[in-house]
């Protein structure tokens, strides 16, 4: 554990990212403490520029709303959604993967022609189609980028376990008598975990991205602030109001290039022959 | 005047590594036409003194004092681009992996043309012309037919050749081998060795030559310098090392290589057979698609045997020859085409793989490679529980079990709670060894148990096995390719070739009489099975 940290921290981008995405997450807890009332209440006059008066230090919108209020309310939608959408496309694409990866043959072509279906799919258009089937909340969105996620988990897992499977000690837990899931479960999957945890973190960064695209085209939940819903609010506004929408772009951008340096330190900390040489 | 001169020669580690010098005051001198072996265990610093002669050190390690002179000129502090004229051309390299030293998706005659072009050496025309004839040098049939083949189209001994011809392109003053022959088989080992050493005295090129296995060293070697720890604990004349050694270091070593006589046999008569395997075929490819039936390869044809309790069938072969498959198949990892399979009183052909399940634990496996064979997430203790609770063993028993094996194969209970990684090579094999043995089997199937392994380990291995089946009256199937090896542990063996068993005989009748051409030309392709050494 000592030496996952030490290889971690070696990588100072990640330390960065690392931080970066404590502060937004600080944010997210905070938000209900520091900006007690509604981040869709308007609070005072419109179009008001960053730093005025009255603590309104990133300004106003078109409605008076406070956007600082607005970004820390939206880190927390953001953050929910960026996990639970990734957990839930692990929870889809790990088994598919595993059993694709261990079993092989017409196992293996059937799986991977269902995940191929959904890889053919433009992910955004096939995002908005269902959320606009299901009507927009937190649950169909979550849903819609798990769906559209899922499939490259499921190729990765497949090939790790492809790989893991002619090892030595599968064979070995096989010639003792072990139940093929006992095997999958505690020989190969538990071997996996690396290049998953790696590409988790990537994922939560697109995930974000995908919901604010879709809060954006005014498709994310009616009931919740969220960066994606800022931009799109103030993009009519851009030149003579533009922190409206640059401040959460700003939010967007930093969450997603930290996740992406941290993703890039646990590949290193978790696969050390693959990290650059002499560091 | 010698050719490569070291003296004093010193290499430092990196702070964290285990000891602080790769290489320690190391001096040797090597003249034209001769060949110097270094010989040593894995980590003894051998390659290390190779790659520091090329200027191929890995980075961390560095050159910390001494010499090293290549035709009175110094090596050490060249820069790289006077190091790169070096190779090449004052001298050559070739590796242990012949796959991977050659690229894949260039033509044979490209990648010796290449060495000339780096070195701007002749024209076109003479480029070519000397590539055809370095490879008829090298022994390769039809060299018009090599040069446009790629390297997946040649067979091991054909690339290693290949790479000699590049190393040998420019006629270089000295040829480094780094453990050449380790991956080949041994009929290809003794042509390559055969080679090598015709090359050197044709041309005048001085060897070092890099091994780890004294029946090279008798085979080539005029010198030879042991090394123990990155020390030189002796060097001299080939012959005199060999029948006199005077470190103790050496003398271990030197009676660690098996024996290519056997011992006396064992008394089996009234023992019952505990493995009965009739007609096993196995065939691979011709089911794919596109391929349609056209590259079948032969793994198991009409195998028969049977081993009886306390005995040990040797199943010897080169790679390809189906001896692993066979292995495999009577384990069932492998599912046979057809044949009849008989572990004690119970058929183990045809049985649904469910209802196999229970039945597992009669017939163990121990595998070739100690760092693949264990989980690296699991502590040795859960790893030789495992088999039991998977048998049905309450969890509690199971790892008492597994406290006493870890005791019986010599590595103390207490390592029950350790990690794979925090073992040696030789120490894992236990444990590998300790899993199969926890389900108590009638038969243990060991497929080349040994061969990852350095020598003097081997040898500790190989006694923990026989004494394990004289206490526990195993039938053990011992696949290997080291006829050394199976002398020392088979009571009888089976040699096959393009999956057939082509000879099975008591082992000391097989070395003195062997009856088939193949097994005649393995056992005269043993390498140092003429020398005279010291303990054997």
């Amino acid at each position: 554990m000592k030496a996952f940290f030490k290889r971690f921290a070696r990588n100072k981008g990640a330390v960065v990212g690392l931080i970066i995405l404590a502060i937004i997450l600080a944010a997210a807890i905070l938000a209900p403490v520091l900006y007690p009332t509604s981040p869709w209440r308007m609070v005072t006059r419109p179009f008001l520029p960053p730093m005025s008066p009255g603590g309104f230090w990133l300004g106003t919108d078109a409605l008076g709303r406070d956007v600082a209020s607005g970004i820390m309310h939206g880190a927390r939608v953001s953050l929910i959604i960026g996990l639970v959408s990734t957990l839930t496309a692990l929870a889809i694409g790990i088994p598919i993967g595993a059993l694709a990866g261990y079993f092989g043959g017409l196992i293996d072509d059937a799986l991977m022609r269902f995940t191929e279906f959904f890889q053919t799919i433009p992910a955004f258009a096939l995002a908005i189609v269902i959320v606009a089937i299901l009507q927009p909340s937190l649950y169909s969105i979550v849903l819609a980028i798990a769906i559209v996620s899922w499939p490259p988990v499921a190729r990765l897992v497949r090939g790790e376990v492809l790989s893991l499977r002619t090892r030595e000690y599968v064979q070995a837990s096989i010639v003792i008598g072990q139940s093929t899931s006992r095997i999958i479960l505690t020989q190969v999957l538990p071997n996996t975990i690396a290049p998953i945890t790696v590409m988790a973190s990537i994922m939560v960064a697109s995930a974000i991205l995908l919901e604010s695209a879709l809060s954006f085209l005014g498709l994310g939940d009616p009931n919740m602030m969220t960066w994606g819903y800022m931009i799109g609010a103030g993009r009519t506004r851009l030149i003579e109001a533009w922190w409206i929408s640059f401040f959460p772009g700003v939010a967007i951008f930093l969450t997603v290039l930290a996740l992406n340096l941290v993703g890039e330190g646990l590949n290193d900390a978790l696969n050390p022959r693959l990290s650059r040489e002499g560091g | 005047m010698s050719v490569l001169t070291i003296d004093n020669l010193s290499l430092a580690l990196p702070k964290l590594a285990d000891r602080a010098h790769a290489v320690q005051g190391l001096s040797l001198s090597i003249d034209a036409g001769e060949t110097l072996c270094v010989v040593g265990e894995s980590g003894s610093g051998k390659s290390m003194t190779a790659h520091a002669v090329i200027g191929l050190l890995p980075n961390a390690v560095k050159p910390a004092g001494g010499s090293i002179k290549l035709a009175g000129r110094e090596l050490i502090g060249l820069t790289e681009g006077e190091m790169r004229k070096l190779r090449g051309r004052d001298v050559g390299m070739i590796f242990q992996e012949q796959m991977t030293s050659l690229n894949p998706v260039m033509r044979i005659s490209d990648q010796i043309l290449e060495t000339f072009e780096s070195h701007r050496m002749f024209d076109a025309q003479q480029r070519m012309r000397r590539t055809f004839e370095l490879l008829e040098e090298v022994g390769l049939p039809d060299p018009k037919h090599i040069a446009r083949a790629f390297p997946h189209e040649l067979s091991g001994g054909q690339r290693q050749r290949v790479m000699i011809a590049v190393a040998l392109a420019l006629e270089p003053k000295l040829l480094i081998a780094d453990e050449p022959t380790t991956a080949l088989d041994v009929t290809t080992q003794a042509q390559i060795l055969k080679l090598v050493d015709e090359l050197r005295h044709k041309h005048g090129t001085a060897v070092l030559f890099i091994t780890h296995d004294f029946g090279v060293v008798a085979e080539i070697a005029d010198d030879v310098a042991v090394l123990q720890n990155g020390l030189c604990v002796e060097s001299g004349r080939a012959q005199e090392v060999l029948q006199n050694p005077t470190h103790d270091y050496t003398k271990r070593l030197l009676a660690a290589v098996p024996s290519l006589t056997p011992p006396p046999p064992k008394d089996l008569s009234g023992e019952p057979d505990a493995l009965i395997v009739r007609n096993l075929q196995k065939t691979y490819g011709g089911r794919g698609f596109f391929s349609g039936g056209s590259r079948k390869v032969v793994a198991a044809k009409d195998v028969a045997f049977t081993i009886k309790r306390g005995e040990t069938l040797g199943l010897v072969g080169e790679s390809g020859s189906g001896k692993s498959t066979v292995g495999r198949c009577i384990l069932r990892l492998t599912e046979p085409d057809d044949g009849y399979i008989k572990v004690g009183d119970t058929e183990f052909h045809g049985v649904p793989p469910r209802q196999l399940r229970p039945l597992r634990k009669r017939i163990q496996m121990v595998f070739q490679d100690p760092y693949a064979s264990l989980n690296p997430r699991r502590t040795a203790g859960r790893i030789i529980a495992e088999g039991p609770e998977a048998q049905g063993v309450p969890r509690a028993d199971a790892e008492k079990r597994a406290r006493e094996l870890l005791e019986l194969v010599g590595l103390g209970a207490s390592s029950a709670e350790r990690y794979p990684h925090e073992f040696s090579g030789g120490q894992r094999q236990r444990i590998g060894i300790a899993r199969a043995l926890a389900l108590d089997p009638d038969v243990l199937v060991a497929d080349e148990p040994v061969s990852a392994l350095d020598v003097s380990v081997q040898a500790q291995i190989l006694d923990l096995i026989q004494d394990l089946q004289k206490r526990l009256g195993l039938a053990i199937l011992f696949v290997t390719h080291d006829l050394r090896v199976a002398a020392q542990v088979c009571d009888r063996i089976a040699v096959m070739q393009r999956g057939e068993i082509v000879e099975l005989e008591p082992t000391a009748k097989l070395f003195e009489n062997p009856k088939h051409p193949y097994t005649r030309s393995l056992l005269a392709a043993v390498p140092g099975a003429h020398a005279k050494m010291a303990a054997a």
